[in-house]
């Protein structure tokens, strides 16, 4: 059964980003991925293109297409597996607080430029001492006048050095509960007070920009808020949604390619003459893992015509991303193991995956908070 | 039966790990791990104080010690770290050959620099198409004028490049010998015909070199045959046997020093107003990872103790890796995901643990290879 019904107009759109990355974006990966950054050039061509912010409407100066657009770039982003770009969170994860929660000057100022790729968008909520209990933040946000006043860090930030405007969750120290103490703030890159720190050396995610943003007495426009004051933990949850469905449908997607390598290097890699996928063990190694994308998908698939419906699902998504993303690990091993040597250079297709994809259980939320958001639902 | 360890071993153990903590720079194993550097000079000092080829004869540099103390070294230095470990263990790569088969000169003249840190060895014994065994290989050695010529392409060479002798795998006379007789060759790096393309960056352990080394008309004394003709297959099939036990030892240190992080972090480490060590399922998970990284050891000192005694088991040898790099894997995860978003980072070092723990686990075998082995002596004959 075809659950996602892609149209004809879904395949020319899929085909033609598949030309562009394979012009434009597959050849530079590799020095992005040594310098720990990826140009700002490559972001304004993918805007260019029409494939950054999909779904924002045409009045915001978007293509105003539908959901499974995105689905579609963060498939084939997930394909070529560079995270320096990275499509998904800047179109589908940042993008939509501004386009939920913006006034209409916010959105008519920023949109545009976010779909044109001249601005690069980046979310801010986890500190130092913040990770899991996000609610523990400590950067404030003190009105002053017409301005607000911002003082603290964050960390983890991804697009961190490249950012052009930050999704800022920071609270009011004088309002005593930290559920009510946070509201989110436009805090654009030069402004006085924002520093940026160098990208982070870390396992994978290398071409990607990863840092510590620093805000000491940051002053910004009383304007510059999205949303109501003392909202930002609702306006927070309320997206989770959606980034978890992506950081889901990535990690599927990856998994995937990385089982359609390996049946591949298997079906066409000799040892004493006689062909890797000839071995029955390997045969059901493979087998086995093709069985668990295949049941996954399906779940997933149908996550995504829920969420598209407009449907609530917090408990399935997060279940997604807890699976999926442990999934990828055991499916990147066990490629590897398969492979034996030839697999484990960064010249095959598996090393960057399985460095990229250990994240993915870590961030957007660990796996760990997924299961205690579940257990919640459950009302266990 | 007694599984305490003897005053002289745990004596070893305590200086391994004094040794680690003095000489292992962190910032400067990240730097090396990044540049694909072997720690040359923390090997020298290795080797002058006797960490390297202490199972060789005191003769030959060694201290006349057993595979049992060269696991406790093993797992001593990669609990500190494990990539840094990992190149101090497979520095000698290949050369118990000599240590087991090779004549007293070959001992004398190859051994003692092995030993003081002075000279790297490496085996080539695996082809492109051979993948994890050695079969079919192709690598000749052909007598002449007094001789011999070797000729060939070994691949997935551990230290290619930084080694000062290579002990090649090869096929002798095969145009005259249609038994495939084999033998293993000892050839000094700095023999003209020897080329090395650099395969690349791995996953891990990367300050050992991996590469393909090339021999082309590389001519060696007669005198560099280890053993008889013949002899080589069972040669490089019995230094695995050694080899895996040392290297599940580098996996139980690797499971261990995760391990260790792990529980340091979530003692420090503060969410939701207490210490995350309070978390009844974190608990439960350091809990799951103590246990796999006692089962390591327990398998793998058994498999080093029954080496040591002349009771050479390959299906035991095979099982110790096994269970330690299957442990190793899953602890270094288990830690990552403990360290949350600093797992991550470089900086936290338990990602490396992890690159780690997974290159051990397919480096010199891999899971169906280890399995088969182990079935092979659980099933037995089977009849019809």
């Amino acid at each position: 059964m075809e659950i996602l019904k892609f149209t004809e107009e879904h395949k020319a759109y899929r085909e033609r980003l598949r030309l562009f990355l394979e012009k434009e974006v597959i050849p530079l990966i590799p020095e992005c991925e040594e310098e720990h950054i990826t140009p700002r050039s490559m972001w304004k061509k993918m805007g260019k293109e029409g494939f950054l912010c999909p779904c924002v409407p045409v009045e915001y100066g978007g293509p105003g297409l539908d959901f499974l657009y995105s689905v579609i770039v963060n498939e084939e982003m997930a394909r070529i597996c560079f995270t320096g770009l990275a499509a998904g969170l800047h179109s589908d994860i940042v993008v939509p607080y501004i386009l939920s929660y913006g006034s209409e000057r916010q959105k008519k100022h920023y949109l545009p430029e976010c779909v044109s790729g001249d601005i690069i968008a980046a979310v801010a909520m986890t500190e130092p001492d913040a990770g899991s209990d996000v609610a523990s933040m400590v950067t404030t946000a003190v009105e002053d006048g017409n301005e607000i006043v911002i003082n603290g860090s964050k960390t983890f930030i991804s697009n961190g050095v490249n950012c052009d405007i930050v999704v800022l969750a920071a609270k009011d120290p004088a309002i005593e509960n930290k559920h009510q103490a946070v509201s989110l703030y436009i805090v654009e890159a030069g402004t006085p007070g924002f520093t940026k720190g160098e990208p982070f050396d870390k396992m994978g995610w290398k071409s990607q920009d990863t840092a510590e943003l620093f805000f000491s007495d940051c002053r910004i426009p009383k304007q510059n808020r999205l949303g109501q004051a003392g909202d930002g933990f609702i306006m927070l949850m309320g997206k989770l949604q959606q980034e978890r469905l992506v950081c889901s449908l990535g990690a599927l997607f990856s998994a995937e390619t990385m089982l359609d390598y390996t049946m591949e290097q298997c079906k066409n890699t000799m040892v004493d003459g006689r062909a890797l996928s000839r071995s029955q063990a390997v045969q059901f190694a493979l087998v086995e893992m093709a069985s668990e994308l295949r049941i996954v998908r399906t779940f997933m698939e149908s996550l995504v015509i829920d969420h598209i419906d407009g449907k609530q699902i917090i408990s399935e998504t997060s279940m997604g991303k807890y699976w999926t993303t442990d999934m990828v690990k055991r499916i990147a091993s066990r490629c590897m193991d398969l492979q034996g040597s030839a697999g484990s250079f960064e010249t095959s297709s598996l090393v960057r995956p399985f460095r990229d994809n250990r994240v993915t259980s870590i961030f957007a939320g660990t796996n760990e908070i997924m299961k205690g958001i579940i257990a919640k639902m459950m009302q266990l | 039966m007694d599984f305490e360890l003897t005053r002289s071993q745990k004596q070893i153990q305590k200086a391994a790990k004094d040794f680690a903590k003095g000489e292992f720079d962190k910032q400067l194993l990240l730097e090396l791990e990044n540049k694909n550097l072997f720690p040359r000079e923390i090997w020298k000092k290795a080797g002058d104080l006797g960490f390297v080829g202490i199972h060789f004869d005191e003769e030959f540099s060694g201290a006349g010690l057993g595979i049992f103390e060269n696991v406790l070294l093993a797992e001593a230095f990669c609990s500190k770290d494990s990539t840094a470990g990992a190149a101090l263990m497979f520095a000698s790569h290949g050369s118990e050959i000599i240590l087991r088969s090779g004549t007293g000169e070959h001992k004398e003249k190859f051994l003692p620099g092995v030993a003081e840190g002075n000279m790297i060895s490496a085996g080539a014994f695996r082809e492109a198409h051979t993948g994890y065994g050695v079969g079919t290989i192709k690598t000749c050695a052909k007598e002449k004028d007094g001789r011999w010529i070797i000729d060939g392409e070994k691949a997935w060479v551990t230290n290619a490049g930084d080694a000062g002798f290579y002990l090649v795998l090869c096929l002798i006379d095969p145009e005259e010998d249609p038994g495939k007789a084999m033998g293993v060759f000892i050839v000094e790096s700095d023999l003209s015909g020897i080329t090395i393309k650099d395969s690349g960056r791995k996953l891990g352990c990367c300050m050992v070199k991996t590469a393909e080394v090339k021999f082309e008309n590389v001519q060696v004394p007669i005198s560099n045959l280890v053993g008889k003709r013949g002899q080589g297959l069972s040669q490089v099939q019995n230094y695995w046997n050694e080899q895996r036990i040392v290297a599940a030892g580098v996996a139980l240190g690797t499971a261990q020093g995760a391990l260790d992080r792990a529980v340091a972090y979530v003692k420090e480490r503060e969410q939701f107003g207490r210490k995350i060590a309070r978390f009844e399922v974190l608990q439960h998970k350091i809990a799951a990872m103590a246990t796999r990284v006692e089962l390591a050891r327990l398998i793998t000192y058994k498999a080093a103790f029954n080496f040591d005694r002349g009771q050479i088991n390959p299906a035991e040898t095979n099982m110790a890796l096994e269970v330690s790099a299957t442990a190793a894997e899953a602890v270094s995860d288990e830690a990552i995901q403990l360290h949350g978003g600093y797992g991550y980072m470089r900086e936290y070092e338990v990602e490396h643990f992890y690159r780690d723990a997974k290159f051990i686990g397919i480096h010199d075998s891999n899971q169906g290879l280890r399995l088969g082995s182990i079935a092979k002596q659980a099933i037995g004959k089977i009849k019809g």
